[in-house]
């Protein structure tokens, strides 16, 4: 038999019998719509998170110490950050961020428990946190350690209630941070939650007032948590980067290949989110391949039914002459051909309901088309895994014994 | 006549079942058939008529003894092998027509093409054989019709019709009227006839004597073995009342 015969034969078998190849696909169109929408709901989910990772600058790099270094002398300075301003070519800002002890902070009439943040003039350009009301710190008020802060959209409400309804402006009013009063210059316009960080729980103060104030007296005064230098663009980012290791390596008395220091972008950072990410889509594709193998398991169900419903019929085919071979691949074609059907319903199935999630529910799905042929090959595969066994058992009967089947 | 025989066996046995149960169904057969023979085999239920035919159309191996078909000795080959001969040297016809269902009778005439491995013909070409084949039993105007569409006699025609297109060397019939009343019996025969007259060689299993005795040869099975062996009308068979 040549291809198209083959295909025309099992074509027959699987017509012959409409509801029960439909009930037969119908695991296999699950397992293979599954897996498109729960990869659609994941991928999703981490497109969102690196939007909003994204959304923390634009070009962004980040320089944080490296944990645990052996015999690392010195950390991260403020002096680094400055020296990152002027001697690196191609970037447009540098922010350094140092946070405090907890501290008390407390308006006329409110206190809480909770750090601040030290840090720089350029933050809320390079951060892409933008001031809502007011103005940020300048450099000039953080060379003369000024007492000035700026405050996050929550803790302006927090602290002074809602400026729109029955609060006090904010601005122009005192909050004592620790033992240390500070005029109130600014609010942060509202941001959210990002990768875990309640951008609007902050108090941002000048990072000089960090040093000179706040810090434990054990640690170096001008430690600084986190540089964030912007490059001017995504082309410069690289060698923004080199540049900024060698800088660092060089102040630091390193040797480049075992610094101690990190220096991250925001696409590493959505890696490392995604690595998080990662233990619950690969349950999720677990799940889903289960219920592809169910779906397989139907079919050899089905297929061995049929096998013994149609001996007759296989004993007929080789009484006129079908070998063991023709009769195996006309079963195996029809196994194949059920779940290819399937996983083809399965993939508009899949398509259609990752379409439907997104547009209607708050769900975000984004629909890889590699999902697709993930879950169409594994449905091919299942296919001839499970179809095999009962095809062969066609293959080996007996065309006497086949014949006299009842 | 000195011409290659179309079935030469010798010492046929076929042995069911083992050890104490073991029952020799056919038990030391040889036989010698010439192209151009019409030849009924006869003989009392259970003597091993369908397992000779079984053998001799390569649908079941002997337990021990030699088969030479055409010339070729097939007592060896393996399940690939038999069924290629099955599709290019036998015809069979069966007592219970062993059509496939819902398949129009053209489809079911079609079929031993489909799998002729050293001819690939194109479906239109199929298709005009089997016309043709059809045509030749008769059924013409039933080209499209499934089994549930036909009568005994029309289903048996439909059978004889698949089990020419391959233009076999030999045709085997284990009783092609016992399922049809005695007017189709005799068309069926009529047109075994036709195809015998035509140089068709035909090997017919049947209980009835006034069937057997129009043709050529008679051979009698008893307990698995060759009783008698008539030619040119006679029969020897014990009868009545060996059949059912
Ligand atoms: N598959 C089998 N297993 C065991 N014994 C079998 C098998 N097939 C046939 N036999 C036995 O072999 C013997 C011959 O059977 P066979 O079918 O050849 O008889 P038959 O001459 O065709 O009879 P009938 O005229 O009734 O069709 C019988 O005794 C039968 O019981
Ligand atoms: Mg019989």
């Amino acid at each position: 038999m040549n291809f198209s015969e083959i295909l025309h034969v099992a074509w027959e078998g699987i017509t012959a019998n409409k509801i029960r190849s439909l009930l037969t696909m119908l695991g296999i169109i699950i397992g293979v719509a599954a897996v498109i929408v729960m990869i659609a709901i994941s991928a999703g989910t981490e497109a969102t998170i690196a939007e909003q990772i994204n959304s923390l600058g634009a070009n962004l790099i980040i320089v944080t110490p490296k944990r645990g270094t052996p015999g690392a002398s010195r950390t991260l300075l403020y002096d680094d950050a400055e020296a990152i301003a002027e001697e690196v070519h191609g970037i447009t800002g540098v922010a350094s961020e140092q946070t405090t002890t907890t501290l008390i902070v407390k308006s006329t009439d409110t206190a809480l428990e909770m750090t601040a943040t030290g840090t720089t003039a350029d933050f809320p350009e390079v951060r892409d946190v933008p001031v809502g009301d007011g103005r940020f710190f300048t450099q000039q008020e953080l060379d003369r350690t000024a007492k000035v802060a700026v405050l996050g959209y929550g803790i302006a409400i927090d602290l002074f209630g809602d400026a729109d309804s029955s609060g006090a402006d904010p601005i122009g009013q005192t909050v004592t941070i620790g033992a240390t009063k500070f005029t109130v210059v600014g609010v942060m316009a509202e941001k959210g939650l990002v990768a875990d960080v309640d951008y609007d729980g902050r108090i941002y103060i000048p990072i000089t007032v960090v040093f000179q104030k706040f810090l434990p007296s054990q640690m170096a005064a001008d430690r600084v948590r986190t540089i964030y230098a912007q490059a001017e663009s995504q082309e410069t980012m690289e060698s923004a980067i080199l540049q900024i290791e060698s800088l660092l390596a060089r102040r630091h008395d390193v040797e480049l290949d075992s610094p101690d220091f990190v220096v991250q972008t925001q696409q590493d950072i959505i890696s490392a989110q995604e690595a998080t990410t990662a233990a619950f889509r690969s349950l999720l594709a677990w799940v889903a391949g289960v219920s592809l193998i169910v779906g397989g398991i139907g079919i050899m169900n089905i297929m061995l039914v049929s096998v013994t419903e149609r001996t007759r019929e296989i004993g007929i085919r080789q009484s006129v002459g079908a070998t063991p071979n023709d009769i195996r691949w006309q079963f195996l074609t029809e196994a194949l051909m059920l779940s290819l059907v399937g996983g083809l319903i399965g993939v508009v199935a899949g398509v259609g309901g990752s379409w439907i999630f997104g547009a209607s529910g708050d769900m975000r799905t984004v629909i890889v088309p590699t999902s697709i042929v993930l879950a169409f090959g594994s449905a091919a595969i299942v296919g001839v895994f499970f179809g095999y066994f009962p095809a062969n058992k066609a293959a080996q009967l007996d065309p006497i014994d086949a014949l006299r089947h009842e | 006549m000195n011409q290659q025989p179309i079935i030469q066996t010798a010492d046929l046995r076929k042995i069911y079942g083992m050890g104490d149960i073991a029952v020799a169904a056919l038990d030391g057969v040889s036989v010698r058939i010439d192209p151009g023979e019409f030849v009924s085999i006869m003989g009392p239920s259970g003597s091993g008529k369908s397992t000779l035919m079984n053998i001799l159309g390569c649908l079941d191996r002997p337990t021990e003894g030699q088969y030479i078909l055409a010339g070729e000795d097939v007592s060896n080959l393996d399940k690939e092998q038999l069924a290629a001969i099955r599709n290019r040297k036998l015809g069979f016809i069966f007592q219970s027509y062993n059509l496939l269902s819902r398949t129009t009778a053209l489809k079911n005439v079609m079929l031993p093409l489909l799998y002729d491995q050293d001819n690939h013909r194109s479906n239109e070409e199929r298709e005009e054989m089997a016309r043709a084949a059809l045509a030749s039993v008769g059924l013409a105007d039933r080209v499209n019709h499934q089994p549930n569409e036909l009568s005994g006699g029309q289903k048996q025609r439909v059978a004889i019709a698949r089990a020419l297109i391959n233009n076999p060397a030999l045709l085997l019939a284990d009783e092609p009227t016992g399922n049809l009343d005695s007017k189709s019996s005799y068309e069926i025969m009529d047109l075994l006839h036709d195809l015998h007259d035509r140089g068709n060689t035909i090997v017919m299993v049947t209980h009835e004597p006034d069937i057997a005795k129009h043709t050529q040869r008679v051979i009698c099975v008893r307990d698995g073995q060759v009783e008698s062996d008539g030619r040119d009308g006679a029969n020897n068979c014990a009868q009545p009342g060996a059949g059912d």
